[in-house]
């Protein structure tokens, strides 16, 4: 049962969803480009760029694309569920020890481990998506050079970014 | 029904309502929301003190899962137990499941179009700049020593020339974390 399936792979990706945002996208390529085919690499990035220009946390907004894709409105639905569920269990389970949880040497020592991997993480969906072939040629090269200055010095609004390097694209690939 | 269960639901309903406008208006998740989470739970509405969404956050954080479900759970259990947290958060989340799904039917649709194909051809090396932009500013904040940045180095060759599991990356920061000194 493929509702099934999205329910469980996305359990699994929201258990270990630490850090949230960018470092979330390895795990989510990982279980649903090599493990399930469910998206090639290039739909996968696709869904990182909508799920920028579209309202809510990319997880959640991975999880309700490929779910509509593999399984329609049930498989969105279910997919969602599933993201989400594990870290709601989590946190109502630490709000009844909150004082010890907050105070466990463990826990913090696990917490500032964590920070290494978290950045790992990020830099390793960069190269992914280099090395992927996000960028195909020299005018996308260009355009991600001068993306990242713009976000770097002029510090513009990253949704204005992706705006405008797509309109470029239109511009570019198709004149 | 009595007052007691009328108040309740309104509550609830009124919880729905924040939680709801708040995932319809944050674009990128995650840290965007919280100044606008605290702005309304906090300041507005007065349902939880300061010192508890700081609690709310630190929670957040230290879990996996997405902020906003995370500080939604939090904050809705404060005010309204178990069912408190399952309206926060299916009011976070539902703006975002109704948006993709809705782009999800177009974009399956004309996926193939000219037009279409070049808009993301475009945007995906910017995709590429954006990721490696927060590598830089969140690098800056979390990397504090030399340990740090060896096995955050160590583990992005691990996850790049070895293809482990991100998971795997995970565990073996978290254990790194309990067993190196500090």
């Amino acid at each position: 049962m493929i509702i099934i399936q999205l329910f469980l792979t996305f359990a699994k990706i929201g258990l270990f969803a630490f850090g949230g945002g960018y470092a979330i996208l390895p795990l989510i390529e990982k279980e649903v480009v090599y493990g399930t085919h469910w998206l090639t690499h290039s739909e996968f990035l696709n869904v990182v760029t909508i799920s920028q220009l579209t309202p809510g946390p990319i997880a959640i907004n991975a999880a309700t694309f490929v779910g509509y894709k593999e399984g329609g409105i049930p498989g969105a639905i279910f997919s969602t569920l599933g993201v989400c569920l594990p870290s709601m269990i989590l946190v109502l389970i630490v709000i009844r020890f909150l004082k010890k949880f907050e105070t466990n040497e463990v826990v913090n020592r696990v917490i500032k481990g964590l920070r290494p991997a978290v950045i790992a993480l990020i830099a390793s969906a960069a190269y992914s998506i280099i090395s992927g072939g996000g960028i195909s040629d020299i005018k996308g090269a260009g355009i991600a050079i001068i993306s990242f200055l713009l976000i770097r010095t002029k510090k513009i609004d990253p949704i204005l970014v992706l705006i405008l390097s797509g309109v470029s694209g239109i511009v570019l690939y198709m004149l | 029904m009595t007052d007691k269960d009328s108040s309740r639901l309104k509550l609830l309903l009124s919880l729905f309502s924040v939680f709801f406008k708040i995932g319809a208006f944050t674009w990128g998740g995650g840290y965007a929301m919280l100044p606008l989470i605290k702005n309304e739970v906090v300041e507005k509405k007065r349902w939880i003190s300061s010192d508890d969404f700081i609690d709310g956050i630190a929670v957040s954080q230290s879990l996996p899962g997405a902020i906003a479900v995370n500080t939604a759970t939090f904050v809705g259990h404060k005010i309204c137990g178990k069912l408190g947290s399952l309206v926060a958060t299916a009011g976070a989340v539902l703006p975002s499941v109704i948006t993709i799904i809705i782009v999800a039917m177009f974009f399956l649709q004309f996926k193939d179009l000219k037009v279409v194909q070049s808009f993301f051809r475009g945007a995906n090396p910017a995709i590429a700049a954006l990721i490696l932009s927060s590598v830089l500013d969140l690098g800056k904040s979390a990397l504090k020593n030399r340990q740090d940045i060896i096995i955050s180095i160590g583990l992005l060759l691990l996850l790049i020339y070895f293809d482990i599991h991100p998971i795997l990356a995970i565990i073996i920061s978290a254990i790194l974390g309990i067993i190196l000194k500090r």
